[in-house]
């Protein structure tokens, strides 16, 4: 096999890896909140911003800058649904959508207030790896193996915990869960801050690999939204399994053309599934 | 309503004779053909079909014309409806499988909202004829304004004028028709509708194929007026969500609604522009996002609806 085709397959899986977490997050928020946050990528920049500024204006060591990052984007994910998303639990859900669009608008703008809008950088790499001629940058296998582990302490705790059983009822049946003593409005908070817990790993794991900026919500806001579609909006497991088959689409593709026409083929793909299978590829 | 749009295109055409600086009068092209976008726009999204990717169509429309009269030289008055016509075509074939296969809500927000952003990666991708996200500029043609359409500002405010008036003449008849009740009763009951008869499909796709040409024209006409055509400010995301935040804002529900929209967002942006400079880049984009979070909270039916309810 052509080395570099294998190392551009390699790359979308690890790429697939960075996508897995935003799409949980956003997953985890829709299935029980019914709710898009079409800001979820905002988030991640925040925590990207939040890291970047703790470590090279704080002089932070890189490890609490991001432990402090997750707990931060968390908070932010909880005043977003008390703010913004709980008064209009009732609305048409067209609105829910739209209001969390002027919060993205809201975080970009103030983003460009706070650190104007220069390309941030982190400036941390680790060397590459090399495997029968195959290249693959080492930076980007760690945050593939953070992307997992994430994945799975976030399956430990929907599978394990009490709140998390709580939330995965929520999400099956909406109406019979409150007569089983399970405070609805409880649940959503704590969903919401775990999804905003997974927008702060997602920005630790991003950091490093990409320069922050005002904009970079845009770039992989848009595919997340697809990859949570593919896999059926609210299926955990089908959106993450998309976000694998996006990553190598968006990788191979820019293997044999360029980026931009990768990202064409993955749109046009997101919508040829979707009217292929509406409800998303892993519908039961 | 009839009465006060007359009242208002009267006074609007006689306002470049007055001597008005140019400066307003760019600020009243710009908000005009904003609100020939937005009230594309809230056609459909009216009626419970949010589409989160009229850029796509803008785009389509402002490249198609501008690319026909740079590398054929055809020009823009026979370019312009050729891009309408491409948007609206690009419109009704992604809006025939969508309505066909029912994918609707959330879902049907996201697949335009793709829409869009292929359309933005595809300008960009075609670099060699596009400019790529650096944009292009149409061959300026001195010699020949009226055929290149490069008129002075006061020509394009009358033509800004006539294309505002176009749209809501047809926001008009489209509210009159048995489609607007049609449409009203789909947003309600799909199922239900259906079962009563309505082509659901086919009276989606007419409203779709409408809202996609009308925003269009106004978008690939403001690109002509500027004479700078890119990517970002005329596909994808960014722009599809400042057309929905103008109707939002002025109210989705009635004929002024989404113009009153786009004059406020574009008054806002000056006040803001003028107000805080260069110093504060990000001003109007938080200020934006803030008022967008406010009217949904407090006004989700936008100024217009607000004061047409007190009446």
């Amino acid at each position: 096999m052509d080395p570099f085709l294998l190392e551009a397959l390699l790359n979308g899986i690890l790429l697939g890896g960075v996508f897995a977490l935003p799409v949980l997050g956003c997953n985890l928020v829709f299935g029980v909140v019914d709710v898009v946050w079409l800001c979820y990528a905002e988030l991640v920049m925040v925590g990207m911003y939040g890291v970047w500024f703790l470590h090279t204006q704080q002089g932070w060591p890189l490890y609490l800058a991001f432990a402090a990052a997750l707990p931060l984007v968390s908070a932010l994910g909880v005043l977003l649904h008390l703010l913004v998303v709980r008064p209009l639990l009732g609305a048409p859900p067209i609105n829910q959508l739209l209001a969390t669009g002027g919060v993205l608008f809201l975080l970009q703008g103030g983003a460009m207030l706070v650190f104007g809008t220069d390309f941030r950088s982190l400036g941390v790499e680790l060397p590459p790896m090399e495997w029968q001629d195959v290249f693959i940058s080492g930076t980007k296998l760690a945050a593939f193996c953070a992307a997992l582990v994430g994945a799975g302490a976030l399956w430990a705790f929907l599978k394990f915990t009490y709140v998390g059983i709580a939330i995965r009822a929520i999400a099956r049946d909406r109406e019979v869960m409150p007569l089983m003593g399970v405070d609805p409005r409880r649940v959503y908070v704590v969903a919401s801050a775990v999804g905003g817990a997974l927008a702060g790993l997602a920005a630790c794991l991003l950091v490093v690999q990409l320069d922050v900026h005002p904009f970079i919500g845009l770039s992989f806001g848009p595919i997340t939204f697809m990859i949570c579609v593919m896999g059926g909006l609210g299926n955990m497991l089908g959106g993450f399994l998309a976000a694998f088959l996006m990553g190598v689409i968006v990788s191979t593709g820019s293997f044999w053309w360029n980026t931009e026409m990768s990202y064409v083929i993955a749109f046009g793909f997101f919508i040829v599934v979707i009217f292929a299978r509406p409800r998303g590829l892993f519908a039961r | 309503m009839i009465p006060a749009v007359v009242a208002i295109v009267a006074v609007l055409a006689v306002v470049p004779l007055l001597g008005t600086p140019d400066y307003f009068l760019h600020l009243g092209i710009t908000s005009m053909l904003m609100a020939v976008s937005g009230t594309g726009w809230a056609m459909m999204g009216r009626f419970g079909l949010v589409s989160l990717g009229h850029g796509a169509f803008i785009g389509t429309a402002a490249y198609v014309m501008a690319l026909l009269w740079n590398e054929a030289g055809l020009t823009p008055w026979l370019g312009l409806p050729i891009g309408v016509g491409a948007a609206m075509l690009l419109a009704a074939l992604l809006g025939y499988p969508c309505f066909r296969l029912r994918v609707v809500g959330h879902y049907f927000a996201l697949v335009t909202l793709a829409a869009g952003e292929i359309v933005r990666l595809l300008i960009v991708a075609l670099r060699e004829h596009t400019g790529g996200s650096l944009g292009m500029t149409p061959r300026l043609a001195p010699d020949a304004p009226f055929l290149a359409m490069q008129f002075s500002k006061t020509g394009f405010w009358w033509m800004a004028l006539l294309v505002w008036v176009f749209g809501l003449a047809v926001w008009w008849m489209l509210d009159r028709s048995m489609s607007s009740k049609a449409l009203a009763a789909i947003n309600e009951d799909q199922d239900a509708a259906a079962s009563i008869g309505i082509q659901v499909t086919s009276e989606k796709l007419r409203v779709t194929i409408i809202s996609a040409g009308i925003a269009a024209l106004g978008g690939a006409l403001g690109a002509q007026y500027r004479l700078y055509l890119n990517p970002e400010s005329l596909a994808g995301i960014g722009i599809s969500l400042q057309i929905v935040f103008g109707a939002i804002a002025g109210g989705m529900y009635s004929m002024l609604g989404p113009s009153v929209g786009a004059v406020f967002t574009i008054a806002l942006e000056e006040v803001l522009r003028v107000g805080f400079g260069t110093a504060f880049i990000g001003a109007a984009p938080f200020v934006y996002g803030v008022l967008l979070v406010l009217f949904i909270l407090f006004l989700p039916r936008g100024i217009v609806g607000f004061f047409a309810k007190r009446r």
